[in-house]
């Protein structure tokens, strides 16, 4: 038994060798995405094949283009977290492993990023 | 350990040959349509991108997300979109001790199931 307490043995012994922050940061992005993703796919899907006016014209109004920007930053966040977690449990080996999650934080944050600039520039050229 | 009998003793189940429970199936499909959305939020990113470049450029891009194949990856995203948003709001409510008894998992993904065949079928009609 020991004399350490109940936190301290469990502390660091999950796959992420971590606490419950990130499981805590997955929830408020996965709530996050509920309204967010059925604000987002209908207007989405109607520009969708529309020609570049439909699209312009979406993206240059305010509304869509809030809903786009919000969606975009919660589900790249949501998918880093995830990916991460897939990684976590079935990546064993050290060297793969840190490079995965490098590769995962370094490209979901150039694609949010991207996907948000993208958004903006449409917004504000218009 | 020698004289241990090693021949009688039940096996603990081989994953080839294990039939998964269904909050099993449910679970570890949670997991592909997640990771199986990468994709389409990769298409999509580039999509705006290209919109945010020039018109002929997104012509291009439009033109391959609603081609054939385009419309096979998007409308499968669809469907995992849905199927991942329910099961999750499922797991929001696990989160919350409630709904833990396996009556109610049994049921419920069914419901998750029903609901992701609907949701995808009205999100094409609407859309």
């Amino acid at each position: 038994m020991g004399y350490k307490t109940d936190y301290a043995r469990v502390h660091g012994s999950g796959a992420a060798g971590e606490g419950s922050h990130h499981w805590w940061s997955q929830r408020v992005t996965s709530v996050a995405l509920i309204p967010l993703t059925l604000l987002f796919i209908f207007p989405f899907g109607r520009a969708l094949g529309g020609g570049h006016e439909a699209f312009v014209a979406t993206y240059s109004n305010l509304w869509h283009a809030l809903v786009a920007i919000l969606f975009i930053i919660a589900a790249f966040s949501h998918l880093q977290q995830g990916l991460q977690t897939v990684i976590e449990d079935y990546v064993p080996n050290k060297a793969s492993r840190t490079a995965a999650l490098l590769a995962n934080t370094l490209l979901s944050w150039a694609l949010g990023v991207a996907g948000v600039l993208s958004v903006a520039t449409v917004l504000f050229s218009a | 350990m020698a004289d241990v009998n090693r021949g009688n003793r039940p096996l603990s189940p081989h994953l080839q040959i294990y039939r998964l429970p269904l909050a099993g199936i449910t679970s570890i499909l949670n997991r592909i349509t997640g990771v199986g959305m990468t994709l389409a939020a990769i298409l999509i990113v580039w999509w705006f991108a290209a919109g945010a470049f020039s018109a002929a450029y997104f012509e291009f891009v439009d033109g391959l997300l609603t081609s054939i194949l385009g419309h096979l990856i998007l409308i499968g995203s669809l469907a995992a979109l849905w199927y991942h948003m329910l099961n999750s709001m499922r797991h929001l409510i696990w989160d919350t001790g409630r709904m833990m008894d396996i009556e109610s998992v049994e049921k419920s993904s069914y419901v998750v199931f029903a609901g992701t065949a609907v949701l995808t079928l009205l999100t094409i009609i609407i859309v």
